[in-house]
């Protein structure tokens, strides 16, 4: 286990030296960030001066090596836009955006499992079709246009839920949270849906076929053979052996809504990191976009991680054969 | 994907009823959407959204009018403007000229900043030298080699090496601070583009102004509270204002009809017909301050991104002035703009220059156009990449895809080249030298004078951009260059309008560059709150009522 770690933890910093460095080789194209900091009338010489004082002028690979070395230290630098640390900024963004993804996530489960194996149990009922019609639906619509649809139904129309923003937060102290004030649960619902559906639809579809996949096999045929209730049939037996692809899909889906959070945090202005990073890339603010590609790569690996482990628990398949190895 | 068709589909009344009844029974058996419509009328809050952040709220570290229009609120100058933008007395109740280079200003007595300290000359000397440190975005507002003294406790003067008549034209967002309150709180500098520490200014700010900071979060929410204490009077009655940065159009517009905003900036020239039909809310519209032009690049010798080798057919007038007239302003003004702009012949707003409303467009006239290209030997046109920002301007990127069909009806073929505005301005202004052949930009005046439009856009610039810095075409025509200098230290008024009406009169003469329109400032105003819209667009709290 502790081998596993180890190896686990190196190429996890094999990977975020690689994503790094593909950021620092992009952020060449991401245009001038000394232009966006300055008045209009500032001279050239000014210009000139911050480029120099950023380092801005110094070769990729130099510039590179600084931030490498800043980073190790925890020390990510000054937003150019908001002159504040940006360890700081995601500190106070990060909250948003794990609540409302967890929120999407836990939505996307709470409907996509029910859903995936009433459709997969009863594959030609009526209400089957419906599902899956609802759910090409959500699969098939850009995000944004499911926000702003959202947002003239409950917002402008039927004025129930708020249209942008997170409501009152309390500060715990080290998290700010929307989850405990009336204000800030009616607003996560709309974006918490609009960042969720395209999960659930993904959730339902994958139970559906892995339902489909294992009520053909033997052993289930076996158990209904030994007259056991449908019910333990289904769920205890069918369901639990359809669940490790179903947590991988998931795990990497979480990452996925953290990462892609960006277009639904713009569309309700959701003051998480996914909005933070939009507005850093249309600034040019470099240690914004730098340290944010970094966290989400952060994710991704800690995220495989915990669904490695996951699996050993559901699947005792997979811990026999580690041991063997 | 527009916002106007999303919401024509849920426009069907009976479904609309339908829906409302059943969400209205869960609502009610939850007990859970109680109260919610956000608008707390009683207590006189006034939300307002813009699509930007209020980033620092130190009043030196970026020369932007929305931020510098918001702290206005908060902090002041020496001189204000009124709601027609003339100069009237803030923090310096008169002044006078004892010399042509000598400026006295005598400040107001009694009033104190929102921490109680009183504000003094000292005050005023600290301000001059922190707006001119290391790490200003405000070294424009004085010339370099002003000298500040210190008369008494309530007199300055600056004392110029040349006159200089606008030398308090920008004074109105160089902010007073407060030096007893900058020194207890490590804030005497300007915090410099390479800081590793935050700044005390990030999050705070203290001024004389009608409004104080009350919280601020970047990029999310700043609030606001009246200055109980304020020295002038006020016409608000607002107990609160708490901005919000809402950066998607469709939702901007959301939130002021859903009725969570009482006023939106700006209000995409799309919806506006949509927002002034609905019962919540209205628009107001006003000629802004703001220039649309494009730019040719006359000064190379061989014109870059083009089919043309060994040549620059821009150095022609000729060329310069067909291209001017093959574009079509009413039709740009109609189809792209809305009807929102106000098409000029001017490099500076008429509000700002009224003389300048003597100059006309060149007429759109396709065979004339035509003409002079056969003239000037390009009578088969040539191809051209035209640069163009696509987040900058109003429908910025629309207006060079006009103006690009446009231009291919007199044999020019455009391939244009559009990106984002943080790219755009390394691209085409001086950080990649001026890489670019044709383009546009718009321009402000951050002084309101048109000395400033000159100095900037207009004058003569070498390659790296020592002069004329933002002369993107890098027009240059020695007159306007003498006039210009003229211009600067001329304190006759009289005079000092006729040679700047020369100026821009030679520069429409020869063609030098391409002004199209003033684009317009549309506010989504909620029903019931009475606004003032200066042309310059800043959001003045302490003239807005609320019913």
């Amino acid at each position: 286990m502790l081998a596993f770690a180890i190896r686990r933890l190196l190429e996890a910093l094999v990977v975020l030296l690689v994503v790094a460095l593909i950021a620092f080789t992009l952020f060449r194209f991401v245009g001038d960030p000394v232009s966006q900091m300055v008045g209009q009338d500032a001279s050239v010489e000014d210009r000139e001066t911050i480029r120099r004082e950023l380092g801005l002028n110094d070769p990729i690979l130099v510039q590179f090596a600084r931030f490498v070395g800043n980073a190790a230290r925890f020390d990510f630098g000054i937003s150019y836009q908001v002159k504040q640390p940006v360890v700081r900024l995601i500190a106070e963004r990060l909250p948003a955006t794990l609540e409302l993804a967890l929120a999407a996530a836990l939505f996307a489960i709470a409907l996509g499992i029910p859903m995936g194996v009433y459709t997969g149990i009863h594959r030609d009922s009526w209400l089957s079709k419906v599902f899956l019609t609802v759910s090409l639906v959500g699969i098939s619509m850009p995000t944004f246009l499911i926000g702003i649809l959202l947002i003239y139904v409950f917002s402008v129309w039927l004025n129930i839920l708020p249209s942008f923003g997170r409501g009152e937060v309390v500060d715990l102290g080290f998290w700010r949270s929307g989850l405990l004030t009336a204000s800030g649960l009616k607003a996560l619902i709309l974006p918490a849906i609009t960042l969720g559906l395209f999960q659930t639809t993904l959730v339902t579809r994958l139970v559906r076929a892995e339902m489909l996949e294992v009520l053909r096999t033997d052993y289930i045929k076996f158990a209904r053979a030994r007259g056991l209730p449908e019910r333990a049939i289904n769920f205890g037996h069918a369901l639990r052996n359809t669940l490790v692809p179903v947590v991988t899909v998931i795990g990497l889906q979480l990452g996925a809504i953290i990462a892609f959070a960006i277009i639904t945090e713009t569309v309700f202005q959701w003051p998480g990191m996914g909005l933070m990073f939009i507005q850093a890339v249309q600034s040019a603010d470099i240690p914004v976009m730098a340290a944010y590609l970094l966290l989400v790569a952060l994710f991704f690996i800690i995220i495989n991680f915990i669904v490695d482990l996951i699996y050993v628990r559901i699947d005792p398949r997979i811990r026999v054969y580690r041991r063997e190895a | 994907m527009r916002s106007d068709a999303a919401s024509q589909i849920f426009t069907a009344p009976r479904i609309r009823a339908a829906v409302a009844a059943t969400l209205a029974a869960v609502a009610v058996a939850t007990g859970f959407f109680n109260g919610s419509t956000p608008t707390a009328n009683a207590r006189k809050t006034f939300k307002f959204a813009y699509q930007g952040n209020l980033n620092s709220l130190d009043p030196y570290t970026l020369n932007e009018s929305f931020t510098l229009g918001t702290l206005a609120n908060v902090a002041e100058g020496l001189i204000k403007r009124d709601e027609k933008l003339n100069i009237i007395p803030g923090l310096a109740v008169r002044w006078e000229m004892p010399e042509p280079t000598r400026w006295r200003f005598h400040l107001r007595r009694g009033v104190k900043f929102h921490d109680g300290s009183p504000f003094t000359a000292d005050d005023v000397m600290f301000s001059a030298e922190r707006a001119r440190s290391a790490g200003s975005q405000l070294k424009t507002r004085f010339p370099a080699d002003a000298k500040v003294q210190k008369i008494d406790d309530y007199t300055v003067d600056f004392v110029l090496t040349s006159p200089n008549p606008i030398l308090i034209s920008e004074w109105e967002t160089w902010f007073i601070v407060s030096k007893r309150w900058s020194e207890a709180n490590g804030a005497t500098h300007v915090q410099p583009a390479t800081a590793t520490a935050l700044s005390p200014f990030a999050l705070k700010i203290n001024g004389t102004g009608p409004f104080m900071l009350a919280s601020h979060e970047p990029g999310v929410r700043t609030v606001f509270r009246p200055n109980p204490n304020y020295w002038g009077s006020t016409n608000h009655n607002l107990s609160e204002v708490v901005f919000q940065s809402v950066h998607s159009d469709a939702t901007r517009v959301a939130g002021l009809l859903s009725g969570e905003l009482d006023l939106i900036d700006p209000v995409p020239v799309q919806d506006i017909a949509r927002i002034k039909a609905s019962a919540k809310a209205t628009v107001f519209t006003a000629a802004e301050l703001r220039t649309i032009f494009l730019n040719m690049d006359s000064m190379r010798e061989e014109l870059q991104h083009s089919s043309v080798k060994g040549r620059n057919p821009f150095k022609d007038v000729r060329v310069r002035r067909a291209f001017y007239q093959a574009i079509d302003i009413e039709a740009i003004k109609a189809k792209v703009m809305r009807g929102m702009a106000s098409p000029t012949a001017l490099m500076i707003s008429p509000v700002l220059f009224p003389p300048g409303q003597a100059l006309q467009r060149w007429p759109h006239d396709i065979p004339t156009a035509k003409r002079l290209m056969a003239e000037a030997g390009y009578g088969d046109g040539f191809q051209l990449v035209m640069d163009c920002p696509n987040d900058r301007y109003v429908n910025d990127e629309e207006i060079c895809q006009a103006v690009s069909g446009m231009l291919a009806r007199i044999g020019v073929q455009i391939s244009l080249n559009v990106m984002p505005k943080a790219q755009y301005f390394e691209k085409a202004g001086p950080t990649r030298k001026y890489d670019s052949s044709f383009n546009l930009l718009g321009w402000t005046p951050g002084s309101l004078d048109s000395w400033t439009i000159l100095a900037n856009l207009v004058i003569c610039r070498d390659a790296a951009g020592k002069g004329g810095t933002f002369n993107f075409g890098g027009y240059c025509n020695p007159r306007i260059d003498a006039l210009a200098r003229r211009i600067l230290a001329e304190n006759n008024e009289t005079e000092r309008d006729r040679m700047i009406l020369e100026a821009f009169d030679l520069l429409h003469q020869d063609a030098g560059m391409i002004p199209l329109h003033q684009q317009m400032l549309a506010w989504g105003v909620a029903k019931g709150v009475h606004v003032v819209q200066r042309a310059d667009g800043h959001i003045r709290f302490a003239w807005l009522r609320k019913e």
